[in-house]
């Protein structure tokens, strides 16, 4: 039986994401996907759900909203404070919920985007075979008041309360893993060390296409003939600003690209918010 | 092939493969061949294979598992001498509207080069342009073969909005914008037709390797297609294309 939740307020940002969209690159269509695909996993792993079941990513500020009926829910990711009807409740275990209970989010205290999981994942529309929302493709880009989500309403289960994992410390960590980019080669010897040992700082521009660096890098590095780029790749600009695309972003650039991140490196870089440290810890060639 | 310079991973689920930087036709055939061949090889892993203008890159759906042991057997793949080259190219014939209300930046391309606004229609109609593949937005095609007389610089301060359909010049770039977007482009014309449409299979008509050639329409028969459009009654020109 299909059950709702309604959205009674957005959050700051909040979307239906799943492992994004593959395939469909060739026509300039974003991977897209949740930011963070160590939470989502866990998320639905927790519920026993497929792994491609469509969750709903929040950030910084998350949503309030109200379900229809009985529901099995699991949130992960950053600390966003989440509560059930008003009490407190934990990131990393299996909620049970009531038909009219009310979810929301508080105050930030680790990370950026925290992420809710449902039995049986949402059911909102497929696109490209792919639920993640994204301007233009999917009929709805961002959660907006009154919205209605729908899922699958379970059952409780006998003795499955108090299943939880400890995820690891990549929410806190400020070490970002990358591999070199194809145009890491044309720094200079002290640029490549500098990206390597310098703190850099998240600036402003922070969301689902790219994140921009507040510190710069400077270069002489000329841009590249448009090349591909992926969630993970570190651009370049004349200017020195560095911007590591996530999983919105364009599939093609001109900048240089000095740095892709490792897909912990991008769960890592998914939690960081304007004012976050990060250090740039560089695979070679042997690992 | 002598143009591949090297093979290296980009990150734990994707290989690129580089060739020598350049914008060139029979590059983008061997490219696209290559591209053909690859696929039909790896088809069991359900890769995706997506090209640039001197690049091919091979996108996994998950990490994979010996990166470097994948590189070489790429590297003994495409060590193989003769890789057929792809046919099945198409032309598309494009309509655009060239009129006053489409073309902003026209007076400012005519003063910049000289040229009359049918001189510059005539310039841009001309060329049979090679679409090299898509990127930046859904639908974007990058094109090769703009007439250098054409060239100009993109604006300093990109418009907010430049309007879906919008054909303009960048540097020695045309093209066309497949919806409504913040561009630096110098804006010529506009065309009706749907670059990009999520609902067919598949969501864009022209790809890698197909060429284009550019039709001025009136403002008339521009307002009778773009309803054709709406209605979903609208098919664009094609034919083989033989080289």
């Amino acid at each position: 039986m299909t059950a709702e939740v309604e959205v009674l307020n957005p959050g700051i940002f909040s979307s239906v994401q799943d492992l994004g969209r593959f395939g469909f690159m060739a026509y300039g269509v974003s991977e897209s996907g949740v930011m963070d695909s160590y939470a989502a996993q866990l998320a639905n792993l927790l519920l026993k759900n497929p792994k491609d079941a469509a969750v709903l990513e929040v950030t910084l500020l998350g949503p309030k909203l109200q379900f229809s009926d009985f529901a099995t829910i699991a949130i992960t990711g950053g600390d966003l404070s989440p509560q059930i009807n008003g009490k407190q409740v934990e990131n990393n275990h299996i909620l049970q919920l009531e038909a009219g209970d009310i979810l929301s989010f508080g105050k930030r205290n680790i990370g950026c985007r925290a992420y809710l999981a449902i039995a049986g994942g949402f059911l909102t529309e497929k696109v490209f075979n792919s639920r993640s929302w994204y301007d233009g493709i999917t009929s709805y880009c961002k959660l907006e008041k009154g919205m209605k989500l729908p899922y699958i309403n379970s059952e409780q289960k006998e003795g499955s309360g108090h299943s939880s994992v400890k995820p690891g410390e990549y929410l806190t960590t400020s070490s970002i893993e990358a591999f070199p980019g194809p145009e890491f080669f044309l720094l200079e010897e002290q640029q490549k060390r500098q990206l390597q040992i310098q703190p850099f700082h998240i600036g402003k521009n922070n969301n689902r296409m790219g994140i921009q660096l507040a510190d710069p890098l400077n270069n002489s590095l000329k841009p590249i003939l448009t090349g591909p780029v992926l969630p993970g790749t570190v651009q370049l600009t004349p200017s020195g600003t560095l911007i590591v695309l996530m999983k919105d972003g364009q599939t093609t650039g001109g900048y240089p690209r000095i740095l892709q991140l490792t897909e912990a490196g991008i769960n890592s870089m998914a939690q960081k918010v304007m004012g976050d440290k990060i250090q740039f810890f560089l695979y070679d060639k042997e690992m | 092939m002598e143009d591949l310079v090297d093979i290296v991973p980009m990150g734990e689920k994707a290989i690129l493969l580089n060739f020598q930087p350049r914008i060139n036709e029979e590059l983008l055939e061997k490219i696209l061949s290559l591209k053909s061949f690859l696929l039909d090889k790896l088809l069991k892993e359900e890769v995706e294979i997506i090209n640039t203008y001197s690049s091919l890159l091979i996108k996994y759906p998950s990490p994979i598992k010996d990166i470097y042991g994948q590189i070489s057997s790429l590297k003994k793949l495409v060590k193989v001498a003769n890789i057929p080259l792809k046919t099945g190219k198409k032309i598309f014939h494009v309509p655009v509207c060239y009129d006053e209300q489409f073309a902003l930046d026209m007076e400012l391309l005519s003063n910049y080069n000289g040229l009359s606004r049918e001189e510059i229609i005539s310039l841009h109609t001309a060329p049979l342009y090679t679409v090299y593949f898509t990127g930046f937005l859904p639908g974007f095609l990058y094109l090769g073969g703009l007439n250098k007389t054409l060239q100009i610089s993109r604006k300093e301060q990109p418009r907010l909005k430049v309007k879906k359909g919008a054909v303009g010049i960048g540097e020695n770039q045309t093209g066309i914008y497949p919806k409504a977007s913040p561009g630096g482009w110098q804006i010529i014309g506009n065309s009706p037709v749907q670059f990009f449409n999520k609902n067919a299979v598949p969501p864009c008509p022209i790809s890698a390797g197909d060429k284009i050639k550019f039709h001025p329409i009136s403002n008339k028969e521009y307002e009778e297609i773009f309803r054709s459009v709406e209605e979903n009654t609208f098919t664009i020109k094609w034919e083989d294309y033989d080289s």
